[in-house]
C-alpha cells in the first residue's frame, strides 16, 4: 500500500505525485485567473492589447512553475530553504545598488531576459526560511527568548530593505506574515503581544522615514475628500464605481468609471473595483466566496500536513495571499489607505504572478507530501 | 514523538484561529460591499453619472426684425469659421503656413491661435479665422487633404441688412457684460450676444429664445466619447416694428449733411413710421467688433452718431410750442382767439425788453395770425395773462414733459418748467418774465422731438392721447400681423378750440404771409398745416443787439439756431404727423421745414398706414 510505503519515508513515484494533487485548489485558481483574464480583456476595452495576452502567458507559465514545484520532493524545499531565502535576500540588495527605477519605486532588478521583482520573491522565501527554521524547533525551545532572536531578524531585516525601496505594502506584508508565522509554531501569545506593543510604540519613528507621497496616502485615508483631485482621487473614483456598480453591475464592458479612465490603475490595483462595477454586488461577493474558498482550502491542507515545515509552508503561504486579498479590497474600498497591493491572480503583472503560482506550488506540494513526516533535527537522519 | 504530537495540535488549534479570523475579516470587506453597492448605491450611481455626463449648451438662433412691411432688418448670417483640432494636426507651424496661403493670416493672427492651442486641450478646436467668404470657404475645402485636423465650422452672426439707415430703432448686439448676467446659463456661453440698444436691447428676452442642450459622455480628460440626448433649443421670436423702411431711408437720406432728428407718426395710431437721427453708425461693426480707434472715433464725434437724438436729444420748441399756449389761453377762458394784441416788435417788462423775430413788429394782431406769422409779442401777451401753470398742464396733456414710454431704451423726459420745478432746481422764485420766454418755446422749455411728434398728432386729431408704438409684435408663421387697435383717451379740449388752431397752422403753409409758405405741398389732396420753430440756444446780449446780431451762417455750428418743424397732413381728415429738427441748422421755415415738407409729401404718396399688409422678405443670403 501506498500510504505504508510513505510511512516508510521513501519517495513517491512522479505517478503518485500527480495522482495526489489537489485538484479543488487548482480549479479555484484557474477560475479566479481567468476572471482576472476576462477582467483585463474589459480594461483595455475588449482588446487583448496590452494586458490580456500577456497575463495569460503570465498565468500559463505560473501555471507550470506551480505545478513542477508541487510535483518536487518537499524534503528537497526544506533543504533548499535558507539558499533560497539568502540568495533573494542578495537580490534584494542589490536593487538598492543597482535597480532601475519602475514607477517611482527601486523594486524590479533587472537579469538580463527577465525583470524580477525580488520583494515579490521575498514573500515566499521569508516563508519556506522560517518555516524550515520552526520545524526544527520543538515547543521547549519556542520558550527560550534566545530562539526567537534570528526569526525576528529574517522577518524585519529584508522588512527593511523593502520599505527602503519604498514599498510600503510589501513591507507591512512581510511583517505580519511573518508575525502570523510566528505564532503558528507556537510562541506564547503574551510575547507576541509585547511584541506588537513594542512595534507601535516604532510607529512615530517609523512615520520619519515614510516617503511624502506615502504619508499623503496614509492622511487622505483618514479623510480622502479633503484632496478630491489629488491623493484622494483614487479612493473616491473606487467608491463611485463600486457604489454605482449596485446589485447587479453596469454589464460587461460597460464600466462607464473605469471605461471613461475616471478609475486610475484599473488593471492593476483597482481591478476588484472593475469586476464590481461591472459585475455589481452579486460578481464582487462571488470573487470573495473564491478567495474565500481558497484560504479554507489551504488551512485544511496545512493542518492535515504529517510534517511541521509543511504545516508552516503551507500556512504562511495561505496567510499570504489572504493578507494580499484583504488589504486590496479593503484598499479599493476605502476602508484602508492605498498601498499599493495587487489582487491576486487578478491584478496585471508577471513577476507578482509568478511568485503567486510559486507559492500556491508550495502548497499544493504540502497537499502531495502530507503524508510524509520529517524529523525534527536533520542531523539525526531517517529514523 | 510527545513533543510533535503536542506541536501538532497548537498548530491545528491556532490556525483554525487565524482562519476563523480571516473568515470574519472577509465577511467584513462583504460588508462593506454590501453597504456600498445596495445601501448606498444611488447616491454612488448618481455621482458616477456626473462624473461622465457633461451638458452643452446649444445656442438657439436670435429672433428676426422686420419692418411694417416685412422687410428683414436684422437677421443671422451664416458665418463661417476655420477651425483647427490641434491633435489632429501633425505640424502646427506647417498647417498654419498652409493656410496662410489661401487666406490672410497676419502674424498677429498666428500668435493668439499658438496661444490658444497651447492654452486649450488638444482635442479642442482652435478658431483661426471666421467670417469668411464663400471663396476662401470653397479653398479651404478644396485644401481640406493637405490641411489634416481642419474644418469649416457654420456660425451665426447678426447682419442689419441696412445698417446706418435703421441703426437707431433697430440697435445692435455685442458681447455680454457683467451687469447682463442673469440667471439664464446661455448668457455665460462664449460667441452668445445681447441686445445692448434699440429694439435689440428691448425685445431681447424675446429675441434670445431657449437654449438647447446636448448631453454627452465625457471621459477623465474631457474628451468627448459620445453624444447620450439632444434636445433642440427654441429660436428667438421674429418681431415687427412700425416702422416703413423706405420712408425712413428717405427720411436719413433727405438730411445730407445737417444733423437732427425726423419722426413721422400715425396721428390715430400712434405707430411710428419713421424714427430718423442723424449722423447715424453701422451697426454691423458692432457684430463683427469694434476695434478701440473705431470706437472713440465714433463716441467722440461732435454730432454724436450713437445717440438716438429722435428720443434721447432735448431742444427748446421754440415757436412750434405756440400751439399749446394758444391752447391753454382758449381753453383757460382767460381770452378769445378775436383778441388783439398790438406787436411794435418788442415788450417791454420792468426794465427788460422781449423782442419779436421781427425787429419791426406785427401791428395789431389777434391768434390765427398770430400762429400764422408766428408773432413773439402776441404770445408774450398771451403768457402773462394765461400763466405758467396753465400753460405748463397744457403741455403735459400733449405729451411734453414726460416720458411717453416708447419701447426704445434711453428716452428722456424733456422739460416743463414750473413754479415748483423752479425752487426745487434753482432755489429761486418764479418770474413773469420767464413765463414771457416760455410763451415762445424758449427758456427752460425742453422737448424731445419724438414728444413734437406726439404733440402734433394730439392737435391733429383733436385731442385724442395716442402713444407712440414701434413694435407691431411677434411674427408667427411668417404672416404679417395687424396692427394694435388701442382706445386712446380724449384730452376733452372744445373742438372750436382746435378750429382756430387747425385754421392758423394751415395758414401758415399755405397763406402767403404765412412763415413756411415756401415750403408749401402744391398737390391739394396732400396739403399740410404746419408750424415753423427756431430755437435760440444762446442769449443774445444788449450790447450785440445793438451793433448787429450775428448772422446764423457766421457764427460757430455749436452757436447756431435749431430749426424746427411740425406738421400733419391732409389739412381735412389728417393721418400723418411729422416733426423735424435740424441741428443748429438756422431758421425753421429755411431749413426744417422744406425737409418735413419733402417728409410729409413722401409718406402720402407711399401711404404706409393705408397700404396693406405685405408677406416677409426674409434676405435669401441670410437664415
Amino acid at each position: 500500500m501506498v500510504q505504508a510505503d510513505i510511512r516508510n519515508q521513501r519517495s513517491l513515484t512522479i505517478a503518485e505525485r500527480v495522482l495526489r494533487l489537489n485538484w479543488l485548489v487548482i480549479l479555484l485558481i484557474c477560475g479566479i485567473g481567468a476572471v482576472g483574464i476576462l477582467m483585463l480583456l474589459s480594461a483595455a476595452g475588449g482588446s487583448v492589447e496590452p494586458w490580456a495576452y500577456r497575463q495569460t502567458i503570465h498565468f500559463g507559465v505560473g501555471l507550470i512553475l506551480m505545478l513542477a514545484v508541487s510535483l518536487t520532493d518537499i524534503r528537497l524545499w526544506m533543504r533548499l530553504a535558507y539558499a533560497f531565502y539568502g540568495l533573494t535576500f542578495v537580490l534584494l540588495v542589490g536593487v538598492e545598488l543597482l535597480g532601475a527605477a519602475v514607477m517611482g519605486a527601486q523594486r524590479w532588478v533587472d537579469l538580463g531576459v527577465i525583470q524580477a521583482q525580488p520583494s515579490e520573491l521575498m514573500k515566499i522565501a521569508l516563508i519556506l526560511a522560517l518555516a524550515r527554521y520552526f520545524h526544527g524547533a520543538s515547543l521547549d525551545d519556542m520558550r527560550r527568548l534566545r530562539v526567537l532572536v534570528p526569526p525576528v531578524l529574517m522577518i524585519l531585516a529584508p522588512a527593511a530593505l523593502v520599505l527602503r525601496q519604498p514599498d510600503l505594502g510589501t513591507a507591512v506584508l512581510l511583517v505580519l506574515c511573518g508575525t502570523v508565522m510566528v505564532f503558528l509554531a507556537g510562541v506564547k501569545p503574551w510575547k507576541l503581544g509585547a511584541a506588537v506593543a513594542g512595534a507601535l510604540a516604532v510607529v512615530p519613528i517609523a512615520w520619519q522615514f515614510l516617503h511624502d507621497y506615502q504619508k499623503a496616502r496614509v492622511l487622505t485615508f483618514f479623510d480622502p475628500e479633503s484632496d478630491p483631485l489629488g491623493a484622494g482621487y483614487h479612493v473616491i473614483q473606487s467608491k463611485i464605481a463600486l457604489g454605482s456598480g449596485g446589485l447587479l453591475g453596469k454589464g460587461y464592458l460597460k464600466g462607464t468609471q473605469s471605461h471613461l479612465n475616471f478609475l486610475p490603475e484599473k488593471q492593476t490595483d483597482f481591478i476588484f473595483t472593475m469586476v464590481a462595477e461591472e459585475y455589481g454586488f452579486f460578481g464582487a461577493g462571488f470573487l470573495l466566496l473564491l478567495y474565500l474558498s481558497i484560504v479554507i482550502c489551504g488551512i485544511m491542507i496545512s493542518t492535515r500536513s504529517d510534517n511541521h515545515f509543511g504545516r508552516l509552508l503551507g500556512m504562511g503561504v495561505t496567510v499570504t495571499f489572504f493578507f494580499h486579498v484583504f488589504f486590496n479590497i479593503a484598499m479599493v474600498m476605502g476602508l484602508l489607505p492605498v498601498v499599493g497591493l495587487p489582487l491576486p491572480l487578478m491584478s496585471y503583472g508577471g513577476s507578482a504572478m509568478v511568485s503567486l503560482m510559486l507559492g500556491f506550488g508550495f502548497l499544493i506540494c504540502v497537499h502531495v507530501h502530507r503524508d510524509i513526516s520529517i524529523a525534527r533535527r536533520p542531523a539525526s537522519g531517517p529514523p | 514523538m510527545q513533543g510533535e504530537i503536542g506541536r501538532s495540535a497548537l498548530f491545528t488549534r491556532r490556525a483554525v484561529l487565524v482562519g476563523s479570523l480571516q473568515a470574519l475579516l472577509i465577511a467584513g470587506l462583504a460588508g462593506r460591499l454590501y453597504q456600498l453597492q445596495i445601501v448606498d448605491s444611488e447616491r454612488y450611481a448618481m455621482l458616477a453619472d456626473e462624473n461622465r455626463i457633461d451638458t452643452h449648451l446649444l445656442p438657439p438662433s436670435r429672433g428676426r426684425i422686420f419692418d411694417r412691411f416685412g422687410q428683414l432688418l436684422a437677421g443671422n448670417r451664416l458665418n463661417y469659421r476655420l477651425m483647427l483640432i490641434p491633435e489632429a494636426t501633425p505640424d502646427l507651424d506647417v498647417a498654419l503656413t498652409r493656410v496662410a496661403a489661401l487666406v490672410p493670416l497676419d502674424t498677429h493672427e498666428r500668435d493668439r491661435i499658438e496661444r490658444e492651442v497651447r492654452r486649450k486641450r488638444s482635442f479642442v478646436p482652435v478658431m483661426v479665422r471666421e467670417h469668411l467668404t464663400w471663396k476662401e470657404v470653397s479653398r479651404i475645402e478644396v485644401n481640406v487633404p493637405d490641411l489634416p485636423g481642419a474644418m469649416i465650422e457654420v456660425g451665426r452672426s447678426r447682419r442689419y441688412a441696412f445698417g446706418p439707415d435703421t441703426a437707431h430703432v433697430v440697435g445692435y448686439i455685442g458681447a455680454v457684460g457683467e451687469a447682463e448676467m442673469e440667471d439664464d446659463p446661455m448668457l455665460a456661453l462664449p460667441g452668445v450676444r445681447v441686445g445692448k440698444s434699440g429694439a435689440e436691447k428691448v425685445l431681447e428676452k424675446s429675441l434670445r429664445g431657449k437654449a438647447g442642450t446636448r448631453q454627452v459622455e465625457v471621459n477623465a480628460y474631457g474628451r468627448i466619447v459620445r453624444e447620450l440626448a439632444r434636445q433642440d433649443g427654441q429660436p428667438g421670436d421674429d418681431h415687427m416694428l412700425t416702422i416703413d423702411l423706405g420712408l425712413q431711408q428717405y427720411a436719413m437720406a433727405r438730411f445730407g449733411d445737417e444733423s437732427g432728428s425726423a419722426i413721422v407718426i400715425d396721428v390715430h395710431s400712434g405707430e411710428i413710421l419713421a424714427l430718423a437721427s442723424i449722423p447715424s453708425y453701422d451697426p454691423n461693426a458692432f457684430a463683427t467688433g469694434l476695434s478701440r480707434r473705431e470706437w472713440s472715433a465714433l463716441i467722440s464725434h461732435p454730432r454724436l452718431p450713437l445717440n438716438n437724438k429722435s428720443i434721447a436729444g432735448q431742444y427748446p420748441p421754440g415757436s412750434t410750442f405756440k400751439m399749446i399756449v394758444a391752447l391753454a389761453a382758449l381753453e383757460s377762458g382767460a381770452m378769445g382767439p378775436e383778441q388783439r394784441f398790438f406787436c411794435p416788435g418788442f415788450l417791454e417788462l420792468g426794465n427788460h425788453r422781449f423782442r419779436c423775430w421781427r425787429r419791426g413788429g406785427h401791428g395789431s394782431v389777434a391768434m390765427v395770425r398770430g400762429i400764422a406769422e408766428s408773432c413773439d409779442v402776441y404770445f408774450y401777451e398771451v403768457a402773462k395773462r394765461v400763466g405758467i401753470d396753465r400753460i405748463g398742464a397744457m403741455a403735459v396733456q400733449f405729451g411734453l414733459g414726460e416720458k411717453l414710454d416708447i419701447e426704445l431704451p434711453g428716452e428722456q423726459p424733456g422739460l416743463v418748467p414750473t413754479r415748483e420745478w423752479k425752487r426745487a432746481a434753482r432755489g429761486t422764485r418764479w418770474h413773469v418774465g420767464e413765463t414771457l420766454v416760455v410763451g415762445i418755446g424758449q427758456g427752460y422749455m425742453l422737448t424731445t422731438p419724438l414728444q413734437l411728434a406726439v404733440m402734433v398728432a394730439r392737435i391733429a386729431n383733436g385731442g385724442i392721447a395716442v402713444a407712440p408704438r414701434i413694435m407691431r409684435g411677434v411674427v408667427r408663421g411668417g404672416g404679417p400681423i395687424a396692427p394694435r387697435r388701442e382706445a386712446f383717451p380724449s384730452l376733452a379740449i372744445s373742438p372750436a378750440h382746435f378750429d382756430v388752431v387747425h385754421e392758423s397752422m394751415r395758414r401758415v403753409v399755405n397763406e402767403p404771409e404765412g412763415t413756411a409758405y415756401r415750403a408749401r405741398i402744391d398737390e391739394p389732396a396732400f396739403a399740410m398745416c404746419g408750424k415753423t420753430g427756431t430755437a435760440q440756444v444762446r442769449r443774445i446780449s444788449e450790447r450785440e443787439r445793438r451793433t448787429r446780431v450775428l448772422k446764423n451762417e457766421e457764427r460757430p455750428w455749436e452757436e447756431r439756431d435749431h430749426a424746427l418743424f411740425v406738421a400733419y397732413a391732409p389739412v381735412e381728415r389728417p393721418r400723418y404727423g411729422v416733426a423735424v429738427i435740424v441741428e443748429h441748422g438756422g431758421s425753421g421755415s429755411a431749413v426744417a421745414a422744406p425737409i418735413a415738407r419733402d417728409i410729409m409729401r413722401e409718406v402720402q404718396h407711399r401711404d404706409p398706414s393705408g397700404r396693406g399688409d405685405a408677406p416677409l422678405r426674409p434676405d435669401p443670403a441670410t437664415a
